[in-house]
This record gives structure tokens, C-alpha cells and sequence, in this order.
């Protein structure tokens, strides 16, 4: 599946990548405020048929990088810079009509909050119908046909019935399912999910995860999954993205990363999570601070001042400039100077041989 | 639909009792009591005393309540002091007059107030949009009457465009079957004599409709801003819907619901404003009426004329009430 | 970093870090730390709409309280009346920067002293409003169930009559004189701050901070008015600074409708208004000017209001 030792971008550079973001870097500006770089070199690339996660706490920029891929982000006060290539098309500054074609029928997003996402004031079959008479030739009457039959397939029971009811008539896992099946409407190569599932209750959240796969596997879809949760990635990511103030601090595969995490930050976010492994009593270890507490980059590492790992040379410039993403064995890289050890064989953990 | 209407209908009872026994209350304790409210300022003794007999005033209170009740639920309000004519006939034939300018005030209000409204959110920042910012302050600042007197001052007496006062030229000589004038002229095919109805409603709908229109330009520029952040047009965006669909279907249709309260609300606005402008250009409606009421202190017109505007008041809100269900699902269902 | 304590190299640079981590911390302006009505004063201070209205306001309170000081003339000494005529009515002149009305009097001197009946009438009504208004809506919104429902059906009949009728009404019953007047404003001012304050006192009641006290035991009266009714407060403060724009436009109309204050020893704008309407055709001047003293002074407390809106509600807060 991945690719052995590739010295800069993501996982596959050839053919066969649906998306290549390349120092992708978006900044706002706003009146009378210094600017503030939300992403900042940012590149990665998403096969077809393959499930690439995006990691991190709220702030870090992984919403922000979904938006600009989408050409979402509002006009005034945002400058996007570095490249975006959709199946060999460019989307940074590609003009609004060429987005709008490409979106709903070709890239398609799904959302964190069902119930805001949706419009109120409209049914919920309007909803799925609109993108199938815009992208796709279809009269009402077959639209809707085809919008009955995707309701069923994203798993809501009794579609015609549900077709004329509104969002707030339905509950946050249909609300959900509904968003998804706009999304997937004009199967599109590549579907972005922001938090999919941070909004709905547990049991709930593992239903539409198992959906996204299932969606996802037959049809060759690339997924990009955006999330600050761990166990999402470890269900559903082939590769894993780890960002931290706007920018890639490591990739792996999700076995690599899980198994031997290298930057402390990454580290950090397994050692937050309760393992039912661990053993009793064992205490939950919660990085400290907060992502307020990142540094710009140019100072140094943003995540060295809530590093347990961080020495001196963290926060100074030694080479001149950022702490830069290298290689960092087969299929991994890492931003970090003190990164995390790992002795050749982890005591309990699985070993990266063995996880694959 | 049908229950929501229902129990709207159900909820009106209380208000419109409570509405009853408060006018009731006003009317005893004006100076002289319903006697002199009902006969006039210059009433004599005697007359009163009678008056007081023949309509059980020396009877208990709750008796006294019932009485009055059951006359106003029959539309009883006695006679104008001034005119003699009974009140409620005076009312009704006023009525369509008022109503039609206050639609004429809506439509202006409306029909500007929203295009501006949405014009100035779309260019947020542009001159249009601080111009209609300071214009609905403006707007709002200004007494009526005021602004009315200019209209006139300088479109009726100064440049003579427009008619500055009456609802229709009397020389016209229309015929007259609904007591609105612009649907008569309609209805009798007397063009001419619609159109010139609709001429002198012109002057007095814009005096009347600056306030609404303020209000609309700002709840409307105010909403669209929200709603334009709203998640759900991101969504109706990365669905890569056409900018047309994504305004209509999923911006102003989100937009209009609190504009639609708004409207709603300046119905008792648009009533209370009626008579200030109808004053200023002579307009022969209820608002005219009523203040001329006040100067003679024709007390049956002023208790009729106030309890029948405050129930028209109450089944618009009511109509209010029901398009806002209509337009939101999300209020319908509770 | 669980750093040990001996000095290292690299120390200077961590305290900036340090600082710069506090200062990321805080969050640009109000939320964390800073209270309330702090952060609110500070965002109204930036706004220059609010500066405005806050200038227009203060004028207007100065010129009132020093009308005595500032007026050239004595507002009801009547001179220059051989030069009135029926169809003529002397404008500025020598010693009238404005003219006179139609009984002599000096146009400036009037203006002056009338803004003081006008902020009176603003002032007194409004403030009989408020209280009362929200005396209702504090009885509703802390005591719910049946209380709640009376006085918010007793407030639904208040605002089923439209606010101008509603004047006419009280100004008839009570007959004419400025109390009238300003009872008259203040009932239609009731429901509003009535239905105000007890909606927000409502939400701040079911809000996670009271039902918090409530778990940990606090007595009902102290959430009640320890927590919710502070908190429930802004929109009152809100509306009360527009209310006096509306009383003092709803005092002209009043005067307008031949309903104001009869008493002719104090010049007050909506009468001087009203007055007016007759010689708009020889001298517009003499309703122009209240009508602007009236349009500047309401658009100040509008302006001041809406700022105050902005600065108060929590989600213009960044």
C-alpha cells in the first residue's frame, strides 16, 4: 500500500493521486490586526480509493486546509497561496465557476455539526435533489427517484417519507447520513470530512464511520478525514497527517504512527487517550497548556513550549530558518529536533513490522 | 396547519377579553364617566341621569361589565357626539381608507426595504451600505408628522406634482362600492378615478412607510449578514450549487424569517402613525377621525374607534402569526 | 517543561516564550478574564458611532442643564411683534440669530429651554417605564408558573393596543398637563421592558451557570437576583437608551394631537413643533429647527443604544 522512502510530499507523488496540495499556505487578514497564518506550507496528496487523516486539536488548521482545498474561504482578508491539484487541475485561483462545477460533482465535503449544516427552512429532499439537477442531468422526477435511493443506501430507513421532512424532524445520525448521501450524490473522487462524527453520541458516531468506509471502499473515493480523534484514525486512515499550528509535524502509516510515535506531540495525543491495555490505574498523561500557547514558527518549534522533549535549540533558529519536515525512515517524516526514541523492539506496543 | 391556526384563534379570547375589561375600566373612570362619554361634553344633568337609567349605571359593576360587553360584542358603541351618526358605521366606512394606506405603506416599505436591505449586506462595507445604515437611523429619528408636513410642503404645495390632501379629487365624483377607493375605481372600470386614489395615497404612504422601511433596511441588511455565515451555506457552497440557488434557496429564504416578525411587528407602528399622516393630508380614514375625536372630545368615538383598532391590530398580528408558520417549518410543528 | 530550577542558557528566551504564551492565553479582548462591562466599555470607546451618539447626548444634557447660562433671550419675552403680519413672521435678524416664532418670542432661546421640558419628559417617562416594566417582568421571570402567566397576559393585553392609542387613551383619562404626558409614554413603555426582561431572565434561568447553583445548593432568591437578573440585564440597559429616543418622538406626536403640555411658560420641542405647522408655509424655519433638535437628540440615544447593543451582546464579542 504505501510507498517505501519518499523525501518530500505525501504518500503518492505518481498517477494515481486525486489531490496534491503543495505548500499550501492560507493567511487572514483582518482591519487593523497583524495577520495570522492559519496553514502554512502544507502538502500532502490522496490516492484514489485511499483514507488519509488529518490530526489535530481545534486551532491547528486542519479545517482551515479543508476549506481552501474546497475553495470555500471567504474572498476578503484570506490569501491562499501554494498549489491545490485536483485530477491535474489547479484549484488556487481557479475562477469561481470552475469551483462550483468540480464541487458537489467531483470533491464533496461533509461536516461537523449536522443540524447547522443544513438549511432549516428547506426539506430535507430538496437538499439531496439540488445537487443532482445541478451536476447532473436529471429532471425532478428522476432526481428525486435517484435521492430516494440514496437515502437508503446511507442507511435511513423509509427515504420517500423522509424525503419531505425537514432537518430538524430528523435525529443527528440521520441529520448526518442525509449530509452524506448530498455529498456522495454525484460520486465524486474525493470526499473531504470535517469532524464527521464529533457532534453525535458515541454509538452513533461508530455507525457513520462504518458508512464512510463502506462507501468509500467500493467506489474508489479518495477520503480525507479531518479530526481531533484518535480512534477515528485508527479505524479508518491508511495514512496520517499530524498538524500543529498550520503545519505537518509528522506523517506516517496509521500502524508506524500508533505504534511508534515520533514527534512528542503526537506522543502526547496517544498518551491522552485512555487504552483499555493500559491496566488499571494506570494515569492518563494530557499534554499541557494549550494550542494558544503555540509559538510563531519562525521562533522556533510552535509546539516547544508545551514539549517535554524540548531543549534549548527548540527555540532558537539554528539553521536559519524552521524547523523543517524531513525523512524520517521509510514512509515517515517528521518535523522535530528531539524527536521521540523508540528502543528496536517496543516493550508491549506492536512493532511497525508487525502491525502490517 | 389547520391547529395551528386553531389554537392561535383559542389564545386571542383572553387578550381580547383583557382588552374589553381595560376599556371598560377607561371608560368609568373617565372624568364624567360613559354618561358624558356617551353623550357628549355639554351633556346636561338631566340628560346624563337618564342616560345613566336607561343603561344601568346604577346597577353593580360586574352587571355594568356584562352590559357593556354584550354591546361591544354587537358592535355597539353608541353615537358620535358630533356627527350622530352610530359609531361603528363611521368606523366602517373610514376603515377601508386607513387600510389602504397602510398597504400602501407596506408595499413601499417592503418593496424597497428588502432589495436595500440585502443590496447593502452584499456589498457590506460599500458606500450603498453605509449610506442605508445612516438612512435607517435617520428614518427612525424623524416624527411622522414631520416628515409628512415636508412631503406635502414640498411635493404637493411647492412643486405641485402630487395631491397634499383628501383621498381622491371630489370633483371625481366616483362611484362608491367597497369604500376603498383604488378597488372601486377597479371595479367600476373609472380608471381615472383609481388612478388618481392611487396618486393621493403616494405622498401619505411614503410619510407613513420611512419608518417601516428603516426598520426593514436594517433588520434585513443585519440578517443576511448572519445568515450568510451560517453553516448551512457552506454547505449549499461545497455542494457547488449555481450563486443564483445558493441566494435564493438557502440565503434569503433563512434571511427573510426574522424580517417577516419585523413586518409583523409594525403593524401597531403603521396604525399608530396612520394618525399622525392621515392628519397631515386631511386623509379621510379612522386616524384622521380619531384625532379630530380627541379635539372634541367625542368620548364614544375615541372607546369605539380605540377598542376596533386594537381587534384589527390583533387578527393582523394574528395573520402575522400564520405566514411566519407558513414560512418556518420549525414553528409550525411545536 | 518540567525544567529543573538551575539557571540554563536558554532562560532569557524562555521567559519570553512564557510571556508570549500568557499573553496567547488572553484572549484579544474580553472573555477571559476581563469582565463584562469592562470589555464592553472598552469596545464602545473604539466605536466611533457610539462616540457620536455619546457626544450628542452630552451636549443636549449640558445645554439643558445650563439653559439659563446659554439662552441669549428670555424664551417668553415677546419683542419684535410690531413686525409681525399675518402672512410675515421676521427672521434672523440682530440680536435673534434664529428669529422669533409667531408671538415674538426668541426662536434660539426657546430651542434651549425646550430641550430641558424634553429630556424631562424623556427622562421621567422612560424611567417610570423601566421600573415598572421591569418590576412585572422580574415578578414573571423569578417566580414563573401562574404568576408568570398573569402578568404576561396582563403585559400581551398592554401591547395588543398600539402604542400611540394607548397614549391617547391615558392622556385623555388624565387629562391635560405634562404628568399626563409622561405617564401617557410611559405605559406604552411598559410591556416592552416587561416581556424583555423576563424573556431574558427566562434564558439566563435554564442556562448551565443556574442550574449549576442550583445543584450546589444556593437559595433560589440569591440565583435569582445574584445571578440571573445581572445577567439578564443588557438588553434592559439596550432598550432603555432607545426608549428615550421613542418618548421624546412620542411627546411630539402627542403635542402634535393637540394632547401635550397646555402650559405655554414652558417651550418644549414637540409643542413648538406642533405650533409651527401653521406658519410651515411663511416660516418653516420655526418647525424645522425643533424638528431637528427632536431628530438630532433621538438619533444620538438610537446611536448610543445600538453601540451599546454591539458592545454588549455576547456574540459580537471576539
Amino acid at each position: 500500500m504505501s510507498i517505501e522512502a519518499v523525501p518530500t510530499g505525501g504518500a503518492d507523488p505518481g498517477q494515481s493521486s486525486v489531490l496534491e496540495v503543495e505548500e499550501l499556505a492560507v493567511t487572514f487578514t483582518r482591519r487593523g490586526e497583524a495577520a495570522t497564518r492559519a496553514v502554512d506550507g502544507v502538502s500532502f496528496a490522496v490516492a484514489a480509493g485511499e483514507t488519509i487523516g488529518l490530526v489535530g486539536e481545534s486551532g491547528c488548521g486542519k479545517s482551515v486546509t479543508s476549506l481552501a482545498i474546497m475553495g470555500l474561504l471567504p474572498r476578503r482578508g484570506v490569501q491562499v497561496s501554494g498549489s491545490v491539484r485536483f485530477g491535474g487541475t489547479e484549484l488556487v485561483g481557479a475562477a469561481d465557476r470552475t469551483l462550483r462545477e468540480l464541487r458537489g460533482a467531483d470533491m464533496a465535503m461533509v461536516f461537523q455539526d449536522p443540524l447547522s449544516s443544513l438549511n432549516p427552512t428547506v426539506p430535507i429532499g430538496t437538499q439531496v435533489t439540488e445537487v443532482l439537477v445541478e451536476h447532473e442531468d436529471l429532471n425532478r422526477k428522476q432526481a428525486t427517484a435517484e435521492a430516494i435511493d440514496l437515502l437508503d443506501r446511507v442507511g435511513i430507513p423509509d427515504p420517500a417519507r423522509r424525503l419531505k421532512e425537514y432537518p430538524h424532524q430528523l435525529s443527528g445520525g440521520m441529520r448526518q447520513r442525509a449530509l452524506i448521501a448530498m455529498a456522495l450524490a454525484c460520486s465524486p473522487r474525493l470526499l473531504i470530512a470535517d469532524e464527521p462524527t464529533t457532534a453525535l453520541d458515541v454509538t452513533i458516531q461508530a455507525q457513520i464511520l462504518e458508512l464512510l468506509r463502506e462507501l468509500v471502499q467500493g467506489s474508489g473515493t479518495a477520503l480525507v478525514m479531518i479530526t481531533h480523534d484518535l480512534g477515528v484514525v485508527a479505524g479508518l486512515c491508511d495514512r496520517v497527517h499530524v498538524m500543529y499550528a498550520g503545519k505537518i509535524i509528522e506523517s506516517a502509516d496509521r500502524h508506524d504512527l500508533f505504534a511508534r510515535p515520533r514527534q512528542p506531540y503526537t506522543g502526547g495525543l496517544l498518551a491522552s487517550v485512555p487504552r483499555l491495555d493500559a491496566g488499571r490505574g494506570t494515569p492518563l498523561t494530557p499534554i499541557r497548556g494549550s494550542a494558544r500557547d503555540a509559538i510563531p514558527w519562525a521562533e522556533g518549534c510552535a509546539f516547544a513550549p508545551r514539549c517535554d522533549n524540548a531543549q534549548d535549540d527548540c527555540l532558537t533558529e539554528v539553521s536559519g530558518s524552521t524547523v523543517p519536515l524531513e525523512y524520517d525512515g521509510p514512509g515517515r517524516e517528521l518535523r522535530c529536533r528531539h524527536p521521540l526514541t523508540h528502543p528496536p523492539v517496543a516493550s508491549g506496543a506492536t512493532a511497525s513490522g508487525a502491525a502490517r | 396547519m389547520l391547529r395551528f391556526i386553531l389554537r392561535r384563534l383559542v389564545q386571542l379570547v383572553p387578550i381580547l377579553l383583557g382588552l374589553s375589561i381595560l376599556l371598560f375600566a377607561w371608560l368609568r373612570a373617565l372624568p364624567g364617566g360613559p354618561a358624558q362619554a356617551a353623550l357628549g361634553e355639554r351633556a346636561t344633568p338631566e340628560a346624563i341621569a337618564r342616560y345613566n337609567e336607561l343603561f344601568g349605571l346604577d346597577q353593580p359593576l360586574y352587571v355594568q361589565y356584562f352590559r357593556f360587553l354584550g354591546r361591544a360584542v354587537q358592535l355597539d358603541f353608541g353615537s358620535s357626539a358630533q356627527t350622530g351618526r352610530p359609531v361603528t358605521t363611521e368606523f366602517l366606512e373610514r376603515m377601508p381608507g386607513t387600510i389602504e394606506l397602510t398597504l400602501f405603506a407596506m408595499v413601499f416599505a417592503i418593496g424597497v426595504g428588502i432589495p436595500l436591505g440585502y443590496l447593502a449586506a452584499r456589498k457590506h462595507g460599500s458606500w450603498l451600505d453605509s449610506t442605508s445604515v445612516i438612512g435607517s437611523l435617520l428614518g427612525v429619528a424623524i416624527p411622522v408628522f414631520f416628515l409628512a408636513y415636508l412631503l406635502r410642503l414640498l411635493f404637493a404645495v411647492q412643486l405641485g406634482w402630487l395631491p397634499g390632501s383628501g383621498r381622491q379629487d371630489v370633483r371625481m365624483d366616483a362611484t362608491r362600492i367597497t369604500n376603498f377607493y383604488v378597488l372601486d375605481g377597479l371595479l367600476t372600470r373609472e380608471w381615472d378615478a383609481a388612478w388618481d386614489a392611487v396618486l393621493h395615497l403616494v405622498l401619505p404612504a411614503i410619510a407613513l412607510g420611512t419608518i417601516p422601511l428603516a426598520i426593514i433596511v436594517r433588520i434585513t441588511r443585519a440578517s443576511v449578514l448572519d445568515v450568510v455565515n451560517e453553516d448551512y451555506v457552506r454547505t449549499a457552497n461545497a455542494k457547488g450549487l449555481a450563486t443564483r440557488t445558493v441566494r435564493r434557496r438557502h440565503i434569503l429564504r433563512n434571511a427573510l424569517l426574522p424580517v417577516s416578525t419585523t413586518i409583523g411587528l409594525q403593524t401597531g407602528l403603521l396604525l399608530s402613525g396612520a394618525v399622525l399622516t392621515e392628519t397631515v393630508f386631511a386623509f379621510g380614514g379612522v386616524g384622521s377621525a380619531l384625532r379630530d375625536a380627541i379635539f372634541t372630545r367625542d368620548f364614544a368615538v375615541l372607546q369605539g374607534f380605540i377598542l376596533l383598532l386594537a381587534v384589527v391590530y390583533v387578527l393582523v398580528n394574528l395573520l402575522v402569526d400564520i405566514s411566519y408558520g407558513l414560512l418556518d417549518p420549525r414553528v409550525r410543528v411545536r | 517543561m518540567s525544567a529543573p530550577t538551575r539557571p540554563r542558557p536558554g532562560d532569557a528566551r524562555r521567559t519570553r516564550i512564557d510571556e508570549l504564551a500568557a499573553r496567547a492565553g488572553q484572549v484579544p479582548e474580553g472573555e477571559g478574564g476581563v469582565s463584562l462591562t469592562k470589555s464592553a466599555f472598552r469596545r464602545l470607546r473604539r466605536n466611533p458611532v457610539a462616540i457620536l451618539g455619546a457626544v450628542i447626548v452630552v451636549v443636549f444634557l449640558v445645554v439643558a442643564a445650563f439653559a439659563p447660562f446659554l439662552a441669549p433671550r428670555d424664551p417668553l419675552a415677546q419683542t419684535l411683534l410690531s413686525e409681525i403680519r399675518p402672512n410675515s413672521i421676521p427672521g434672523a435678524q440682530e440680536g435673534f440669530p434664529l428669529g422669533v416664532d409667531n408671538l415674538g418670542r426668541d426662536l434660539l432661546s426657546r430651542l434651549v429651554y425646550g430641550s430641558r421640558q424634553s429630556l424631562l419628559i424623556g427622562v421621567v417617562s422612560t424611567v417610570l417605564g423601566v421600573i415598572v416594566g421591569m418590576a412585572l417582568g422580574v415578578l414573571a421571570g423569578a417566580f414563573g408558573g401562574w404568576v408568570d402567566t398573569v402578568v404576561m397576559r396582563f403585559v400581551d393585553i398592554l401591547l395588543s393596543i398600539p402604542s400611540l392609542l394607548m397614549a391617547i387613551s391615558i392622556s385623555v383619562l388624565l387629562g391635560q398637563n405634562q404628568y399626563a404626558l409622561m405617564i401617557a409614554i410611559a405605559v406604552t413603555q411598559i410591556p416592552v421592558f416587561a416581556r424583555l426582561l423576563r424573556g431574558s431572565m427566562l434564558v439566563q434561568r435554564s442556562s448551565d451557570y443556574a442550574l449549576a447553583a442550583r445543584a450546589l445548593g444556593v437559595r433560589k432568591s440569591r440565583i435569582v437576583f445574584g445571578h440571573v437578573l445581572p445577567n439578564s440585564l443588557s438588553p434592559v440597559i439596550v432598550q432603555t437608551t432607545l426608549s428615550l429616543a421613542t418618548a421624546i418622538i412620542e411627546a411630539a406626536a402627542l403635542s402634535f394631537l393637540g394632547l401635550g403640555d397646555p402650559d405655554l411658560a414652558r417651550p418644549e420641542w414637540g409643542a413648538m413643533l406642533a405650533n409651527a405647522q401653521a406658519f410651515l408655509s411663511i416660516r418653516p424655519e420655526l418647525a424645522v429647527y425643533p424638528a431637528l433638535c427632536i431628530i438630532v437628540v433621538a438619533l444620538g440615544f438610537t446611536l448610543l443604544g445600538e453601540s451599546l447593543r454591539e458592545a454588549l451582546d455576547p456574540k459580537f464579542r471576539r
